[in-house]
């Protein structure tokens, strides 16, 4: 009797932590995979294929690689290196977009339609069952730029060897740029940081501050979390944000001449 | 009234396994046999491939470190053909058992821009500190298949420490700031493992006695299992050879 019951508790708490891998939270919505998954089929197979490995038939013909779920590493985190992302980054990255690849933002999807393609994708890997994602590094708030600041980021980009992938002078042209791969091998080229494009997670200073406590998982991009205070890692970002000024300087005067 | 009596035992019977297992060692003290070795040489058969030279200039200091040029060598033999580097370990025949992994952390060294040593043996859940000699800055980059993928960059001087959950031979390891950096992690959930030395020799100590296969692995020849059984306090040779 005590044992039926016992099997009987068993079978609850397992059943219950599963469907708890196939849900998503993301501040007030829940997500959920059954709901996902007809979502996926129609709008993600293409690219990401029936098996989420990032196989589908258009897959061939892109570059970057479309995302293999079931490795579950993935380049827009909140956490740290080596940890899952949050139920709320997976939606971000969904609503945004990745600019500079074939993935287009998702925004005409209701949120709940996004919530429910986050429980989805998360099925694929069983990462998301066995583990906790990580915590959220904390952003400090963002020191007034100044040409000081931008100096001693300049220094940084040098003594960190950011230089040997984005080049010595930012645009992407390092002598290693060439030599470099993803995760699963295909060639991947350094962000040229001048060219004054989108990044890849968003564009305002709080997630260029972003990347480079994360790093960009998949990628040659390392977190630099334990390489810099967050003084200097704002230096770094006032650095780069001062490469990029006069391609969008010149992009203002386009758009007031009319062009 | 005769239910309440049965939870009663049950509860009693509880305590009674529970005061049993945590005092280990005190109620059965079986004789453990003494334990068997295997022992033996991984040969290369063929020429050696000459070791490549390596371009350093991407990074001034890293060449700086190294006036008389660098070479790398992805099969490292002697004339003899005495492989070194091949990990060597158990890869069937320990059932389920478990085994606690060391409070000692192992090192992976970051010297000259490369990396010391070449080949890297750690347990699952054993701490591996990271260590860069260099004054220069790297990213450390492993990339598994079974654990984590993680990425950070090291600059002079700051240590840190990283773990892999899952066993894995081997996980290559890259820094992207110099591409001809390159080593592997091997991560094992048991002790019987051992890295063959320039000599090409290697000794697994301490085995319980049984049939077990032994697997030889080398990052660029691939693997090799043979079985073997060991008797109590036993010691037996088992050799190796790989052709390219």
């Amino acid at each position: 009797m005590m044992k039926g019951r016992a099997v009987g508790l068993v079978v609850i708490m397992c059943c219950s932590m599963f469907s708890l891998a196939q849900e998503s939270k993301i501040g007030k919505l829940t997500g959920h995979a059954k709901a996902g998954k007809g979502l996926y089929r129609r709008y993600c197979v293409t690219c990401h294929g029936p098996h989420g490995d990032g196989e589908g038939e258009n897959a061939p013909h892109l570059d970057p690689k479309p995302r293999d779920f079931t490795r579950a590493t993935f380049k827009c985190r909140s956490t740290p290196s080596g940890s899952l992302p949050t139920d709320s980054d997976l939606y971000d990255t969904i609503s945004r977009g990745v600019y500079n690849s074939a993935m287009p933002p998702w925004r005409p999807l209701t949120r709940q339609d996004r919530a429910d393609l986050v429980a989805f994708i998360k099925t694929f890997s069983t990462r998301f069952q066995e583990e906790q994602p990580g915590t959220p590094l904390p952003i400090p708030p963002q020191p007034p730029t100044s040409p000081e600041s931008v100096q001693r980021g300049a220094e940084l980009f040098q003594d960190l060897n950011c230089w040997s992938c984005h080049g010595k002078e930012g645009r992407g042209n390092g002598p290693t740029a060439r030599t470099l791969t993803d995760s699963k091998g295909y060639p991947i080229l350094p962000f040229d940081l001048t060219s004054g494009m989108h990044f890849k997670c968003g564009e305002s200073s709080d997630r260029l501050f972003r990347d480079l406590i994360t790093g960009l998982d998949g990628t040659p991009m390392p977190s630099f979390s334990d390489a810099m205070k967050p003084d200097q890692i704002w230096d770094v970002v006032h650095f780069i944000e001062s490469l990029q000024a006069s391609k969008k300087e010149n992009r203002l005067i386009r758009v007031l001449k009319g062009e | 009234m005769r239910k309440h009596w049965l939870q009663i035992t049950i509860l009693a019977a509880l305590a009674a396994c529970l005061a049993a297992g945590g005092a280990p060692g005190t109620g059965s003290a079986a004789p453990v046999p003494p334990a068997a070795t295997v022992k033996g040489t991984v040969k290369f058969q063929g020429t050696v491939p000459k070791a490549t030279h390596i371009d350093m200039s991407a990074d001034p200091k890293c060449a700086q470190m190294h006036p008389g040029g660098a070479t790398m060598q992805d099969i490292e033999a002697d004339a003899k053909g005495d492989l070194e580097n091949v990990i060597v370990y158990v890869s069937q025949g320990l059932g389920d058992a478990k085994f606690e992994p060391p409070k000692e952390a192992a090192v992976i060294d970051q010297k000259g821009c490369m990396y010391q040593p070449h080949v890297v043996t750690v347990r699952a859940n054993q701490e591996l500190k990271v260590v860069n000699s260099d004054n220069t800055t790297h990213n450390i980059h492993p990339l598994p298949y079974n654990n984590r993928e993680s990425n950070q960059s090291q600059p002079p001087g700051v240590p840190f420490s990283m773990t892999f959950a899952r066993e894995e031979i081997a996980i290559p390891v890259k820094c992207n700031i110099h591409p001809w950096m390159h080593s592997y992690i091997a991560v094992f959930k048991n002790p019987y493992f051992a890295v063959t030395g320039k000599d090409g020799s290697f000794e697994i100590a301490n085995l319980p006695p049984g049939t077990y296969t032994i697997t030889a692995w080398q990052e660029k020849l691939g693997s090799q299992s043979q079985k073997i059984a060991v008797g109590a306090g036993e010691s037996k040779t088992l050799d190796f050879s790989f052709k390219q």
